[in-house]
């Protein structure tokens, strides 16, 4: 059944191919050695196999609780087959592992709050992907796109003259709404940098356009770069190169700094985020961000607090929220979202579990960028969440990423739930005051 | 067969406790001091007050949602873990015999609570046994590294149980729980029991970086 999604992908097909027996075991040798120490020995030391983590992973969940989902049988298909056999596996091996590690998982660190011994499975099946990566055994799709970043320095193969064509459209489209509305390319010294990821400017301009006028109403000192460095976005984090994770992450921020702001704001993306905050920074040897970057829910709830974004209507349909992994199990802004939300909406209604309990989209840690052959592995593989959707009885999901949107899409359309999605930025701007 | 049991409870002890002992603080001591190599950001990440915030969290029966949602699981665990650590402790055959080599003692519980503490010790392993064997999501990690680990444990409290209660023969069996016991702690070290102290490790470095970076809770 799952196999056969493996055979419509041409980046694992071909990947294996060029595989032999020792060139496997050298590379995750090499890997295992080179790049993993206490953690690794203290985590396979540790897991009792008690399968306590089987019941956060919404694959489990959704495939009638099968084994083959479950976070830790997940892990000894891949990385404990890899150590015990010390690398000496089959290139058939090696497809199977990278079929579970990019497509089966979402890095959503939700079993990692459910095993007794707090066991970091998202860290054990990224360092599958690593090994599969170096193997050149990834799906197409993430591969393309981490070739994107390495090229042009954004996600989307967008190219520089685009990028300040689709925001100069946007304030165009958006000086119709407000005639003195700009969106501030290159500006030197301002309060704040905007940036975005690459599907911004590639098919949800509107987003740019919303943004502008936020920062518009709300006097915002702000800028975006005319330069590469604009993208936040990280699928090469997700794919396992690091090393371009690494170039990536200090662009974005010697972007920021090159313009002397005092901090970068960041659209409604929740992998950018875990990006510049949790993986990218730690590679390139920042223990903090090196410029302050606020997600775009701190920003508006900042906004709100301080008075600049009012509330001129209420959104009256009920909505329910949903609490994206990587700002909300990976940041905690779940309180700040729901300020926001509730300053916002008339009616809430919250969907169970919630809150860094929830659970993922299916479609993070890259997974959706794995593209079409694996779209069906993510929508079946998050029926629990369809359930979980259905349950709220609303029409709206308010969602503050885009993987989650993409994901969710899917699973809304599928299981013909009949619901609507929208960011944070959508509900504001239809409400506030301008 | 008095020559055996003489040598178990003389030298055999001596091997055991130090092989237990020597072989745990350098398991753990790899571990700690391999940290700064390869994982420095364990190191950089690490708070005591988020650490053992959550390390406290878990340590209370029904203080998690995963306890929560696993009920039986989680009553079976902290009987099982709490009464196989009184009874080798604090049973009065072993106190005894301590005392009888080195003069030193220590409180002791009633015989017969010893018992019925051993015999839940022995039902929760059987519970464990059980899990591996029919609950589909362990049965499928499962290994025979499983299974030795539950007969290592399983043995001395079994001989144990049945020498105290003189069922078949009292010598071999007494045989039988100390020999197996020190197999246990020749074992202990190199096998995944050492969770019970590595375990300690991973769960304030996850509660350090739930706590201090991720800002929620990991329970």
């Amino acid at each position: 059944m799952g196999n056969n999604k493996v055979l419509e992908d041409e980046g694992l097909i071909q990947g294996i191919k060029q595989l032999d027996t020792n060139k496997i075991q050298k590379i995750v040798n090499e890997t295992i050695s080179k790049e993993t120490g206490a953690r690794l020995q203290a985590y396979i030391q540790t897991c009792m196999h008690c399968g306590l983590c089987s019941k956060a992973c919404h694959y489990y969940l959704s495939h009638d609780n099968d084994p083959r989902y479950s976070p830790v049988g997940k892990v000894k298909q891949t990385l404990w087959k890899l150590v015990q056999a010390k690398g000496s596996v089959s290139p058939r091996d090696i497809l199977d592992m990278a079929k579970i590690a990019y497509t089966e998982c979402n890095l959503c660190k939700r079993c990692s709050m459910y095993c007794p011994f707090g066991i970091d499975i998202a860290y054990l099946l990224s360092m599958v992907r690593r090994i599969c990566f170096k193997l050149g055994v990834a799906p197409m799709y993430i591969q393309d796109t981490s070739h994107s970043h390495a090229a042009t320095m954004n996600q989307m193969w967008v190219k520089d003259d685009e990028w300040i064509d689709s925001l100069q459209w946007q304030e165009d489209e958006a000086r119709d709404e407000i005639p003195d509305l700009r969106i501030p390319l290159e500006k030197e010294g301002a309060d704040i940098l905007y940036s975005v990821i690459g599907p911004e400017p590639k098919f949800r301009t509107q987003l740019i356009y919303q943004a502008a006028v936020i920062m518009h109403v709300a006097k915002v000192n702000w800028t975006m770069p005319a330069t590469p460095g604009w993208d936040n976005s990280d699928m090469a984090m997700y794919l396992g190169d690091y090393e371009v994770m690494g170039r990536l992450k200090r662009l974005h921020f010697e972007t920021a700094r090159r313009l002397r702001v005092k901090r970068i704001v960041m659209g409604e993306c929740g992998h950018a985020y875990r990006s510049v905050y949790d993986v990218g920074n730690r590679w390139l040897g920042w223990k903090n961000m090196p410029i302050p970057v606020i997600h775009a829910v701190q920003f508006y709830w900042e906004l709100l607090q301080e008075g600049r974004l009012k509330v001129a209507k209420k959104f009256e349909a009920p909505v329910t929220i949903h609490d994206p992994c990587n700002i909300v199990r990976g940041m905690g802004l779940h309180e700040m979202l729901r300020e926001v939300v509730h300053a916002f909406c008339e009616n809430v209604v919250e969907m169970h579990p919630n809150r860094e309990h929830n659970y993922c989209c299916c479609a993070g840690g890259g997974v959706i960028n794995c593209g079409p052959p694996f779209k069906m592995t993510r929508v079946e593989g998050n029926k629990i969440k369809a359930e979980q959707l259905k349950a709220t009885g609303v029409k709206v999901v308010i969602a503050p990423c885009h993987n989650c949107h993409g994901g969710l899409e899917d699973i809304i359309h599928y299981y013909n739930l009949g619901m609507k999605l929208k960011f944070l930025g959508d509900i504001i701007y239809e409400c506030m005051e301008k | 067969m008095d020559k055996i049991y003489g040598f178990l409870i003389g030298p055999g002890a001596w091997i055991a406790f130090s092989v237990f002992i020597l072989g745990c603080i350098c398991k753990i001591g790899a571990i700690i001091l391999a940290t700064p190599k390869k994982d420095r950001v364990v190191l950089a990440y690490f708070s005591p007050k988020y650490g053992f915030r959550s390390l406290i969290h878990w340590l209370i029966p029904f203080g998690t949602i995963s306890m929560q949602e696993n009920p039986l699981f989680t009553l079976v665990s902290f009987a099982f873990h709490f009464c196989v650590l009184i009874v080798p402790l604090f049973i009065t055959g072993h106190v005894v015999l301590v005392e009888t080599f080195w003069s030193v003692s220590w409180w002791t519980i009633p015989d017969k609570l010893g018992d019925i503490l051993t015999l839940i010790v022995l039902l929760c392993l059987a519970f464990f046994w059980g899990r591996r064997l029919w609950v589909k999501e362990v049965k499928f990690v499962t290994s025979w590294t499983d299974f030795l680990l539950l007969s290592l444990v399983t043995a001395p409290f079994l001989f144990g149980f049945i020498a105290y209660h003189g069922w078949i023969d009292y010598k071999l069996m007494l045989v039988l729980h100390v020999l197996s016991a020190e197999i246990l702690l020749i074992a202990f070290p190199f096998t995944r029991l050492i969770h019970m102290f590595v375990g300690l490790l991973t769960r304030v470095y996850i509660g350090s970086e739930f706590g201090g970076v991720r800002h929620v809770k990991d329970w």
